[in-house]
């Protein structure tokens, strides 16, 4: 455990909780980081599972849902769309950090998935699916009976 | 596990707030979001991308002549299942702007839509600016 310092936070006691913060959450909430900044594409996804469920989310700010195509073939999920700029006359741009234009990204699923319960959802311009298993792909229990 | 090909969209990766000097008293992380911002002869526009942030949860402050944004993500987690694979993270939104201009604060406007936060900050006129306001005596 540490020890608090007695005599307020000096700047190497701040980087050492900083540091012990760090670490908490890579070890508490990320299990699996995507490597670097290179492995993903846009937008950058977020995966939750269990046996049976689940839920990708992604970060697409200022996306129309009508400009969402989301389309699922067994376990690939396929998310498509595009971003529109704004339409400005006459304007200086003093910063232009976002980004427009079309995605496209497809996702492996950890398992099959059916198609017609999928179902999804966007606030905040924050997407959300939600992809149920396929009854077909969920493992069967085989019972064994004595001879 | 992925495949994916981008197109016109890449790098888009958070940018953390650095800590320099004061801590953020909320133990969470702290993003940059990417902002646009441009300006007209009548004021000036500050388009962020705020994923997350509804506008119950965004703080806008100008003091002096510094723009002050800052947005607070709840995180919402599915219930019962558990993150299996992670390229982003969620975290608050925190930036800060100084303006050049006169800045005429009760024009101010802003709009938090589909996470996106739309800042318009109209000029003070040249007309208010020479404007002296006479009470009477």
């Amino acid at each position: 455990m540490l020890m608090r310092p007695y005599a307020g936070w000096t700047p190497a006691w701040r980087e050492m909780e900083r540091l012990r913060r760090e670490m908490n959450r890579l070890f508490s909430t990320w299990p699996r980081q995507a490597s670097g900044a290179t492995a993903s594409g846009y937008p950058a996804m977020n995966v939750w599972t269990d046996e049976d469920n689940a839920v990708v989310t992604a970060e697409l700010p200022g996306v129309v849902l009508d400009d969402i195509d989301i389309t699922v073939e067994d376990d690939v999920l396929t998310l498509r769309g595009s971003r529109k700029p704004d339409e400005v006359e006459g304007a200086t741009y003093h910063r232009q950090e976002r980004r427009y234009g079309s995605f496209l990204r497809t996702f492996r699923l950890p398992f099959r998935v059916d198609a017609e319960k999928v179902e999804a959802s966007f606030a905040k311009g924050v997407l959300r699916i939600a992809l149920p298993r396929a009854a077909e792909d969920k493992p069967r229990k085989i019972t064994v009976r004595a001879a | 596990m992925t495949e994916e090909t981008a197109l016109e969209i890449q790098d888009t990766e958070k940018r953390e707030v650095a800590e320099t000097g004061a801590e953020r008293t909320r133990d969470r992380l702290a993003f940059v979001p990417r902002a646009d911002v441009y300006e007209t002869d009548e004021g000036i526009t500050v388009v962020a991308d705020m994923p997350g942030v509804d506008e119950n949860c965004v703080d806008i402050t100008l003091e002096q002549n510094v723009l002050t944004i800052n947005g607070y993500v709840e995180l919402e987690q599915p219930e019962g299942l558990n993150l299996a694979y992670a390229e982003y993270q969620v975290g608050d939104y925190q930036r800060a702007f100084t303006l050049s201009d006169q800045i005429d604060r009760d024009g101010i406007e802003a709009v938090v839509k589909d996470g996106v936060l739309r800042l318009y900050l109209p000029k003070v006129t040249e007309a208010q600016r020479r404007k002296i306001s006479i009470k009477a005596g």
